[in-house]
This record gives structure tokens, sequence and C-alpha cells, in this order.
């Protein structure tokens, strides 16, 4: 191998830099998030149901969302019917956030650990929050 | 072949930092862009398009013209363009890649450029526009590529890239219709309402391509050892003439229809750009001197002892890229939207930022142009001492 | 199998090319087909149906005698204030989805000067919802788009913000959002101006203009403009021959613009 020495220093430095991320932050993962339900509309609800159950809405949202985008946008049916039947009114802002009226301690919580910035928000926003 | 561009003189360093340092400010200015927002720029609810798209389709008339000296190369087998053609393939990838970089800058969601992919549109001709140019800049790189690793190596073609030379060639006519067809099909927009063009546009890229590639020939003749050939320079020289000739009389085609007919709408935006309408005329001077330089360039072309002369061939064909820039880069796109659907006028002052930007771009064909050229050129040379 | 390295990639090569291509061609063949595929089974409110022929068009009557000052910044103040419609406040970046201009600028191409009575009205623009309409035609991601029921729909989330649309458009209907609109929101409200919660804003790079309230019609309710002058604008369903708004076009003169370009506009001026 040609310049052996150099390429050693090389990888060497690579490796602290790569690495650096991990040791800088070692013993000290961020809390999980604990989105919070506690808003004046959901304890108001006799049954705290949302439009499908947890799980589906935990796992599945993102995709949830951009089918209901589609549908209400592009195919003007403003209307989803839900896995038990019954009939839910397509809107984020007027549906979703009706609810769930703490964008910040429910939305955000799970999106700023996760680290992802949904475009949604460049338009759509919390109608009980205090700033646009 | 590329290793051949990592060795040159300290002027040819020199060059290609003083094109990274014009991109680097591109890049600041883009950054600001991305951050604020086209506002930046100077277009308006009234021009909605400017700088970027005009100097857009400036360049894919340039990348086309690329095809008259394929074209009489590998159909008809005129020897004397032999050793040229590379140069006139590789000049087309500059102008390509400095198409798409336009509009990439110009788009207010550069993040869903995809989506151009993801949801096709035959009825669009934005759809034909992204396949076409693209497609147009593969067929180039193939076959500008292969071809000079053939003329390294001293072995004739491989078969295989004949099709895709041959495809290239109408393939680089559907490049200028579609762009043509972006505005000839726009019913509000009565100075782009006209069959007359995609002829037009033709015309002005098969003058402006060519008149670029000879006066970049003409440079690299005095800088290296590598020799276009005079007669191979001469005729380009014709083909640049008589397409700037078709230009010039396409446009006065488009002043006989709209004055004759006295019908308003025509009349309007060739008042507004060459004597200025409703006390607005800022285009006007560039205007009046297009026409003006491009009459003497076709003039000094000729002229056969001028145009054999090569200063005046290089003054000649700067006339004719500098005509053919104003009326198509300048007085095209922004003249469209004036007057704007109300008749009233909005005019243009494109900003600071968004010149930065463009010059950047510029600067980046710049610099495809200087490499690609220094391998071809070191591929000449090799085989000249060989 | 016995296949060398280049075979593969040549077989890799074909299959993306295929793969990729498949949508496209689909698109060729039968456009919409796939997302046709893709939407959900049956129609309820918004007055849209399947089958064969439009049974709703919507369009736009605007009395033109019966409009003063009062109510045109009525209707615009009202139709902004429900989308959110930022006010830059200069010709540069604004965005309006309805505003009002003269008869010299309204119908340019067929301006009769010694026609005093039209030079003296008032008339209000917004986009004419064309049944033949060039911006749809040019939009190279079908984020503008025709529905079923005539009205000309912008979906926000698709817009690259290319502007073919706004070229395209030989009405000056529509808006691009050179800037962010909520720096100017942000401004307004601090202003003392109240947003509409129950509707989004838009975001930077992307066109918007009038959509016909679509939001509101799916809920039943007229559209803003015509909720805030319901003697001056008038709605309904062109297709139907006993609608409201033929019975009035069977009884009153109108105008539409720029009718020789063959766009088809729904928005008519009764004179």
């Amino acid at each position: 191998m040609y310049d052996t020495g150099k390429v050693i220093i090389g990888l060497a430095i690579f490796a602290c830099i790569f690495l650096f991320p991990f040791l800088y932050s070692h013993g000290s993962a961020a809390p999980k998030p604990k989105p919070s339900l506690d808003t004046p509309a959901i304890k108001a609800l006799p049954q705290k149901k949302c439009v499908e159950d947890t799980k589906f809405m935990i796992t599945t949202h993102m995709q949830f969302l951009n089918n209901w985008r589609d549908q209400a946008l592009r195919d003007g049916n403003r209307w989803y019917v839900n896995k038990e039947g019954k009939k839910v009114w397509i809107s984020l802002q007027n549906t979703c956030l009706r609810c769930h009226s703490n964008k910040k301690e429910f939305c955000d919580k799970c999106h700023n650990y996760a680290g992802v910035d949904p475009y949604c928000w460049d338009c759509h926003y919390d109608p009980n929050g205090s700033k646009l | 072949m590329i290793e051949k561009a990592l060795k040159g003189s300290s002027v040819y360093w020199g060059w290609i930092i003083f094109l990274l340092c014009i991109i680097g400010a591109g890049m600041m200015a883009y950054l600001y862009q991305l951050k604020v927002g086209l506002g930046i720029t100077g277009m308006s609810r009234d021009i909605s398009w400017g700088v970027y798209i005009a100097q857009f389709t400036y360049f894919v008339g340039v990348a086309a013209g690329g095809v008259m000296v394929v074209i009489p190369k590998y159909l008809h087998h005129y020897s004397k363009y032999a050793k040229i053609v590379v140069f006139g393939e590789f000049l087309a990838i500059a102008a390509v890649v400095m198409c798409l970089l336009f509009i990439i800058v110009d788009i207010g969601q550069p993040m869903r450029m995809m989506n151009v992919l993801l949801h096709p549109t035959p009825h669009s001709m934005l759809f034909y526009d992204m396949i076409v140019l693209n497609g147009y800049l593969l067929l180039n790189i193939i076959c500008g590529y292969n071809t000079l690793l053939a003329d390294k190596k001293g072995v004739p073609c491989p078969g295989w890239v004949k099709p895709f030379i041959y495809i290239s060639i109408p393939w680089a006519i559907s490049i200028h219709t579609v762009t043509a067809f972006l505005y000839a099909g726009l019913p509000g927009r009565h100075f782009w309402l006209t069959a007359i063009m995609a002829p037009r546009f033709l015309a002005s890229a098969f003058a402006a391509g060519p008149a670029l590639l000879i006066m970049i020939l003409l440079f690299v003749r005095r800088v290296t050892k590598f020799d276009p050939g005079d007669e191979a320079l001469q005729t380009i020289a014709k083909t640049v003439c008589y397409a700037m000739i078709a230009n010039l009389f396409f446009m006065g085609c488009e002043f006989f229809t709209a004055f004759y007919s006295q019908i308003p709408g025509h009349m309007h935006t060739l008042e507004y750009l060459f004597a200025g309408l409703d006390g607005y005329g800022n285009l006007v001077p560039f205007m009046r001197a297009a026409i003006v330089i491009g009459l003497f360039g076709v003039f000094l072309l000729l002229v056969p002892p001028i145009r054999r002369n090569p200063k005046w061939l290089a003054v000649a064909c700067a006339a004719v890229f500098v005509a053919t820039w104003i009326d198509k880069g300048v007085g095209l796109v922004i003249g469209g939207f004036i007057p704007n659907p109300f008749e009233t006028i909005t005019e243009y002052h494109p900003t600071l930022p968004e010149i930065t930007i463009a010059t950047a771009i510029w600067a980046v064909g710049g610099l495809i142009v200087t490499v690609l050229y220094k391998v071809a050129i070191s591929v000449r040379e090799e085989q000249a001492r060989a | 199998m016995n296949m060398d390295r280049r075979k593969f990639l040549k077989a890799a090569g074909l299959t993306t090319l295929v793969g990729l291509g498949g949508k496209g061609v689909f698109e060729l063949l039968k456009p919409g087909t796939v997302e046709a595929e893709m939407a959900h089974e049956g129609h309820e409110e918004g007055g849209q149906e399947k089958g064969s022929g439009p049974k709703v068009r919507w369009a736009m009557l605007i009395d033109i005698m019966a409009l003063n000052q009062e109510k045109i910044e009525k209707i615009v103040h009202t139709c902004h204030h429900l989308h959110n419609v930022p006010n830059w406040g200069d010709p540069k970046n604004e965005i309006k989805w309805i505003w009002e201009d003269e008869y010299e600028h309204v119908f340019p191409d067929s301006y009769n000067e010694y026609n005093h009575i039209l030079a003296g009205l008032p008339f209000l623009l917004m986009c004419n919802h064309c049944d033949n309409p060039p911006c749809v035609r040019v939009c190279p991601v079908q984020a503008t788009f025709k529905r079923p029921d005539g009205i000309v729909a912008q979906d926000y989330h698709r817009c690259i913000g290319c502007r073919f649309c706004m070229a395209a458009c030989p009405y000056g209907s529509r808006s691009f959002n050179w800037l962010d609109p909520r720096v100017s929101l942000r401004k307004e409200i601090a202003q003392g101006r109240k947003l509409n919660k129950r509707f989004p804003t838009r975001m930077r790079g992307v066109v918007e203009k009038c959509n016909f309230c679509v939001e509101r019609l799916a809920e039943g309710k007229d559209p803003g403009c015509v909720e805030a002058a319901p003697d001056v604008m008038f709605y309904g369903n062109l297709a139907d021959p006993n609608s409201n708004v033929r019975k009035i076009l069977k009884e009153r003169v109108s105008l539409r613009r720029k009718l020789e370009l063959g766009t088809k506009p729904s928005v008519f001026y009764l004179i």
C-alpha cells in the first residue's frame, strides 16, 4: 500500500469525526415522547375514541392523512367511513385538531423526537394555538 | 478521460477558480432565495416568468444548435467536421445542464420536483420538456463520450453508438420545438400565440449555438495546439449566417402580421418592445440594438473576405450571439407578459440576487465547457502527435 | 442460471425503465385511470355524480347593475377573510382571489369606447372556472384540475410552483406566493386582523386563486361572496335547464370575458 502512514492517520480522523455524535451523547438518550391527550374537547368525549384505533393511528397516520387529503381535495369526497362504519368529516384543522387542540403537546412531541418536519404545518395550523 | 481535465496551466486553473467563485456567490444567493422565496427576484403577479425562464429558453436553443454539426458529419459524411462534432456535443451538454438548473432555481417548491415524474401528465408540454431535455442530455453524454474514447484509442466508433447519434438529430429538433410549444399554445398571450414560434426558435437556435461554438473554437485554436480547421469553421459560419437570416426574416414576418393587420393585441407587445407603449419602454434600446447588431453580424458573415478573417469572424459570431440573446433571452419571455391580460403594463426589473444566481448558472455552463473541452482537446492533441 | 455482470446490468436497467415507464404508459393510454382506481367509491355531498355527462356545472352570475363600492369592499373582504388571503399591499407580491376593475381592462379585446354605460360600471374579477381551462391543460403535475362539477381546483400539496398556469390563464386570475404568506398575515394579525381558523393558509411557492368556496359548498353553504352580497352574486347549476341561474340568464343580458379564446368561462356579468 502506498502512503500507509497517511492513510491510517486519515482513517483515524474519519473514525473520530464519524463516531463523535455517538460518543458525545453517550448514556443520555432522549426520553420517550409522551403526547398529551389532555384537551377540553377530548375530556368532554363520552367515548375516548379517535377516527380509528390508537395503534392504527400511531403507525399509519402519515399515509392515512395523505389518503384523506387526496380523497377530500382531489375526489371531492369529504366524508370518510371508518372501520366501524361511522362517518367522519375529513379535515385536519376542523376534525383532527378539534379534539387534539394542543399541537405543541401532542403532534410536536413525537415529531420533534423523531426529527421530522412535516410540511403540513406550512399551511395547516392549530386553530387554538396562540401564534400562526 | 476526465483526468485530462486535472492537468493544466496556471491560467487554466485560475479560470476554473474564477468560475468556482462565481458559482459560490450564486449558491449563497440561491440559499437566500430558498430561505425567503422567489420574492427576492423581480418577478411579480403580472410578470410571472423572468430571467431564469428566459435564460432557460435561450440555452435550449444553444443546445439544439449542436445538431448543425452532427447532421453534415453523420448524415452526409462531411469529413471536415470529423474533429469538431464532439465539441458541439459537449457544448450541448453544458447548455442542457444550464437549462435544467435554470428550471430548478425558478420553481417555487423545488423539493417537489419529482412530482413531474410521479404524476406524468401527457397533456402538459412541461412533461415532454422534462423528457426531451433529460433525454438529450443523456444522448449527448453517450455519443460525445464514446466517440471521443474511440478517437483516443484510435479505433472507429463502436457500432452501438450510431443509433444514438441518429436519434439525437430529430431529438435536437424536438427539444426546441417542445420548448416553443410551451409558449405557442397559450391562448391568452398574443405575442406568443403564433405558429411561427417553433420555426423562429429553431432558426435562432441554429444561429446562436454554432455561433457560440465558432467563438469557443477560435479561442481554443489560439490557446491550445488543436486546430479545428479553417474550412470547418467557414462551413459552420455559413450555417450561422443563413440561420440568422431566417431568424431575422421570421421576425420581419411577425412585424408584418402585427402591423398590417393592425390588430391591437398583436401590435402592442411589439410596440412596447421596439418603441415603447404608454410611457413604458425600458427594453426599447436593447431590442433596437439587437436588430442592428444582428444585421451587422449577418453582413459580416455574408461577405467572404470578412468571414475568412478570424478576428471579424469572432466579431460576427459575437454579434449573432448577442442579438439572439437579446431577442430570445430578454425580449421574448418578458414581452409575452406585457401588456398583461388587462392591457395594462407592469415592467420587470431583475434584482441583484436574481442576476447573481443566473450568472452563477452561466458559470456552471462555462465550467462544464472548460472541463469537457480540456478533455477533448487533450485527446485531439494526442491524436495529432501520434 | 448462468449470467455474467454485463447481462445482469442490462436486465436491471431494462426492468427499471419498464417500472418507471409503467405509470406513464397507463396515463398516456387512459388518463386518470390510475388515480381513479385509487379513489374512493361513492360520492355524496358536493353535488358530484359519477356517470355519463356532466350533471352539475357551477356558474357564478354577477349583477353589475346592482354593484356598488360598498358591496365590492364587503365581497372582497369576505372572500379574503374566509380564505386567509394575505394583504401584502404592493402589486408585486399581491394575492387576490376576487377584485375590482373597470370595463376597459375587463374586456380589453372588445372594448367599445363609446359604451359609456359599461364604462361607468364596476366589474368584479375572479377565476372563471372555465369549462375548457387552459391552466389545467398546461399543469405538469395536475395540481390544478377540473372537478366533475366544473370547478377548477388547486391542490397546494402537489403544486411545484412552476407558474405555467399563470402564463396560460388568459384572465390573469392566478396569484403566486412569492413570499411566505404568513409573514404578511402575522403582521396583519398584530394590526388587528382575525384569521378564519377553520381554513388553512397557503405556503410560499404555490399558486392560488378563487376556489369557488368548495369547502363551503361541501358543508351546504353558499360561497362567501354570494353570502356577502346575495342581491349581486348568484350561483347555481348551469347544466340544469331549470336552475336559478338559467332562469336569470333567460331574462338578463349577460357577458363573459374573452369568449373568442374558447375557454368557456363560467362567470357571467349581468348588464
